[in-house]
């Protein structure tokens, strides 16, 4: 019984229920004989989309700053770096020169400007996280909102003056919904993509699985260097890493910093892949749903792996995508993913803020 | 008052109206934004005079319910949003029921009151598994309350619990976006006259101090049993008064209508705190305590003052368009009061000794989960009653989406008038809202008249309210964490920090 209990617990109550639910819903497709190719498709293509933005959890978790619920500050970076490279054409540009390389290169342009942006902004953020010790989590919350509120107001009278970034209307600020189109959208996707059966079958974006599969690796070796060893050791235990010499508060400063870049590289794979530049309020709740899907994967509030993020994004995507379908069929027409997304996302932090050990000093 | 008689000795470089505005320096740029905002916005002041009265009558309540749970230790209270999902699901049933008006309205409350007791155990419950990270639990539990919520209003309404209502579930399940109060609840409070106010104010007073005398005669808290007895009668008396003249027709004309002019409203209480004035310097006198001679002449003057002032015409065509709805006002007198009550109390001394230190509690066998977990049900109920006032004001609310700002708001308007995470008060909480909402209206008008566009409100009003929270949350956690540091580990200071970061390069 004990043994059970202990199981139970290192799964934890909330992984169990979101691995049934998804089972469960995958099961329903299979009886019901519903199509589900395209779905799976979807699914991964959103787990590759994803992937990196949940990735920039893991340094943030392991330097003992927490989930990082402000990684909209990233977002924001890579927002700005990606409207750059629209705004100067930089695609077109490239294209004259070397035909065919203009996405490519306009995106890892573009990937450089917003982590370069990150970095400083990552290093500012991790210095007011250093200042504010025990309270990350509720101040990461806040100036994770109020940056993109900041940010509204800014992208709402911002200077562009490329005609696919300004309002067709009125002429000034950013538009709702920025297309990708003339730089390097869907890039990634496409870029070896294939279908498994056939036209009608499972399309594999072999492309963003392998970015994302890359940056896993990279923030994996990272890791395993001295700088990433330290980090580790200053969140794991900070009284222990300040006795052998490391200097705890520039590792937390570090942590954040490049979880800064990971958002800022994370959006613009995620903005490739969806094809559209969604300014405003749409990154509002990403911050969230990384938090989530990390946790979901295995993570605590104080420990994550790569391992995590692969598997909890997957999870979680897969149900937020499976829901559709499913719900559908049963209920007569209507969608019920928006509202199940919204309970497991925050049911699951929710559970992972009862579960953090209290006795140990932050500090 | 403690805080501004003490701050001129830590830095006595300061003149005393220096230090003053220094610790009140919240409010003293919310009043320069509101100020300067109102000086471009070309509209007229009577128009934001009457919406700041109006935002100011709907709000306060909802405000007023942060206060018990941060003297608690529990910090803002995010989750009060729970409090007013009890609120609207109490409404869907009321309102299907077929009640109308103040019957309806107290139906509500008396519904949703054991709702949201039971919602407040289970946040209750949440912050005791979650100490030391009540905010942000609160705040996601909101989220997840949310969601759970919006499963319950789009399907398990007319899906699984059965309501037989076409015009409200067109489909057969899940309510319609819009949930419309009019010819139902609307005003149901607003619209008691100030006459009935005043009986029932009397009423509760009567009652309220027979309860208290009860109460502390059972916990044997300190109390003044004679002053007790002297308010019983003289609310007795007031109350047979306005009986035997109500009906006399000037009376009528004065106070029997459904709102009262804010003209009015400042004679009259120019007139009662007046007479409260004298009548405690006369009582303290007797009673041979100490008297401030001085300080009750300036306040008297100070009401004379506001009376006169409403004769200047501006100041009185002002006051003409704003109406007050008697009741609700009434309501969030007795929402401080009973505040101010309970932490007299002895369970209200507990939940403060809670609050300065768990620790301390434990040892004076204070039992401490149990206290945090009254503290969130106050702060729950109340909450759902602040959303049934605000509700019953706005008449139309979103069915899925209303409660969703209830924190947000709620808790920047207490952050603005001066409040933090550990001490909030009444006084706080309406200054606070007062100037957030000033700032509410006022923004956006200013931000049309020099971008010269609307839209761009929305994101100022998200943006000032997020901002406050951040800042003022960001700030308290650096002062703890210097506080802590500075009497908790004297061995660690800067000279280590460079060793290490010498040996570091």
């Amino acid at each position: 019984m004990s043994d059970f209990k202990k199981t139970l617990d290192k799964i934890g109550i909330p992984r169990l229920i979101i691995f049934l639910f998804f089972s469960f819903i995958v099961f329903l497709a299979y009886v019901n004989n519903l199509n589900v190719t395209s779905y799976i498709g979807s699914v991964l293509k959103y787990w590759g989309m994803w992937g990196v933005l949940v990735l920039a959890m893991v340094p943030s978790i392991n330097c003992g700053v927490g989930p990082n619920f402000g990684v909209s500050l990233g977002i924001v970076c890579g927002l700005l770096g990606t409207l750059l490279v629209i705004e100067f054409d930089v695609a077109g540009a490239i294209n004259a020169s070397m035909p065919g390389w203009g996405s490519w290169i306009s995106m890892f342009i573009s990937m450089l400007i917003s982590a370069f942006l990150a970095w400083f902004v990552g290093v500012g953020y991790g210095k007011i996280l250093n200042s504010v010790k025990g309270s990350e989590m509720t101040v990461t919350t806040y100036i994770g909102y109020s940056v993109i509120y900041l940010m509204c107001i800014l992208w709402f009278r911002a200077p562009f003056s490329s005609g696919e970034i300004m309002w067709p209307l009125g002429g000034k600020g950013v538009r709702n919904q920025v297309s990708m189109e003339s730089s390097f959208g869907q890039l990634l996707n496409n870029a070896g993509g294939f279908y498994i059966g056939g036209e009608s079958g499972v399309f594999v974006p072999t492309g963003i699985l392998v970015f994302f599969f890359l940056m896993c690796f990279i923030v994996f070796v990272f890791f395993k260097t001295k700088t990433g060893k330290a980090i580790s050791a200053a969140g794991e235990n900070p009284q222990f890493a300040r006795a052998s010499g490391i200097n705890v508060d520039k590792m937390r400063i570090n942590g954040v910093a490049i979880s800064t870049m990971l958002g800022a590289v994370g959006i613009i794979v995620y903005t490739q892949g969806f094809g559209f530049l969604q300014a405003y309020t749409a990154p509002l709740a990403m911050g969230f749903q990384c938090v989530a899907s990390v946790l979901i994967g295995g993570a605590t509030t104080s420990k994550a792996r790569i391992s995590h993020v692969i598997i909890g994004t997957f999870l979680f995507q897969g149900l937020i995508l499976m829901t559709p379908p499913v719900s559908n069929y049963l209920l007569a027409g209507t969608d019920i993913s928006d509202t199940v997304r919204q309970i497991i996302q925050n049911g699951v932090i929710v559970y992972a803020l009862t579960k953090v050990k209290r006795g140990v000093s932050s500090d | 008052m403690t805080d501004k008689n003490t701050s001129p000795l830590v830095k006595p470089a300061k003149s005393g109206l220096l230090s003053v505005l220094f610790d009140n320096k919240v409010i003293v740029l919310f009043i320069i934004l509101c100020t300067a905002c109102t000086l471009i916005a070309d509209t007229s002041v009577s128009y934001i005079a009457a919406e700041v009265f109006t935002r100011f009558g709907r709000n306060t309540c909802l405000v007023l319910a942060l206060i018990v749970p941060c003297l608690a230790g529990l910090g803002m209270n995010f989750g009060i949003v729970v409090g007013a999902i009890a609120a609207q699901i109490a409404i869907f049933w009321i309102v299907h029921w077929g009640f109308t008006g103040i019957e309806g309205f107290l139906l509500c409350v008396l519904m949703c009151t054991p709702l949201a007791i039971f919602f407040g155990w289970l946040l209750g419950k949440l912050y005791n598994n979650t100490k030391g990270a009540e905010m942000v639990a609160g705040l996601v539990l909101a989220f997840f309350a949310d969601g759970v919520y919006r499963l319950f209003v789009l399907y398990i309404i007319g899906g699984v619990i059965p309501y037989d209502d076409p015009n409200l579930l067109p489909r057969g399940f899940g309510l319609r976006n819009a949930f419309d109060l009019t010819g139902n609840i609307k005003y149901a409070l607003d619209d008691v006259s100030f006459l009935v106010t005043l009986r029932l104010l009397f009423i509760v007073t009567i009652l309220g101090e027979l309860i208290n005398l009860i109460y502390q005669k059972k916990t044997k808290g300190k109390f003044d049993q004679r002053a007790s007895l002297v308010k019983i009668i003289g609310a007795a008396v007031l109350l047979a008064v306005s009986f035997l003249i109500g009906n006399l027709p000037i009376v009528q004309s004065v106070v029997g209508g459904t709102r009262l002019r804010l003209t009015d409203a400042l004679c009259i209480g120019a007139v009662v705190a007046v007479i409260y004035l004298v009548a405690k310097l006369l009582i303290d006198r007797r009673a041979g305590r100490e008297v401030n001679v001085k300080k009750t002449v300036l306040l008297c003057a100070l009401c004379v003052a506001v009376y006169a002032a409403t004769y200047i015409n501006a100041i009185y065509q002002i006051t003409q368009a704003v109406q007050l709805p008697a009741l609700t006002y009434a309501i969030i007198v007795l929402f401080c009061m009973f505040n101010n009550w309970i932490l007299g109390t002895k369970l209200g001394q507990e939940m403060r000794t809670v609050g300065q230190s768990r620790a301390v509690a434990v040892s004076a066998g204070v039992n401490v989960d149990k206290t945090r977990i009254i503290a969130t049900c106050i702060s729950t109920v109340l909450a759902a009653w602040g959303q049934l006032i605000f509700l019953q004001n706005l008449g139309t609310f979103n069915t899925v989406q209303q409660q969703s700002n209830v924190g947000l708001y709620a808790v920047a308007a207490i952050l603005v008038g001066g409040a933090n995470v550990q001490k909030a008060t009444n006084k706080q909480a309406v200054i606070g809202v007062i100037l957030f909402h000033t700032l509410f209206v006022v923004a956006p008008l200013a931000a049309t008249e020099i971008v010269g566009d609307s839209a761009i409100s929305e994101y100022i009003r998200m943006f000032i309210s997020y901002g406050v929270i951040t800042v003022s949350l960001a700030m308290h956690a650096w002062k703890s964490v210097k506080s802590r540091h500075s009497s908790g580990k004297p061995g660690k200071s800067d000279p280590e920090v460079a060793v290490i970061e010498a040996e570091a390069n």
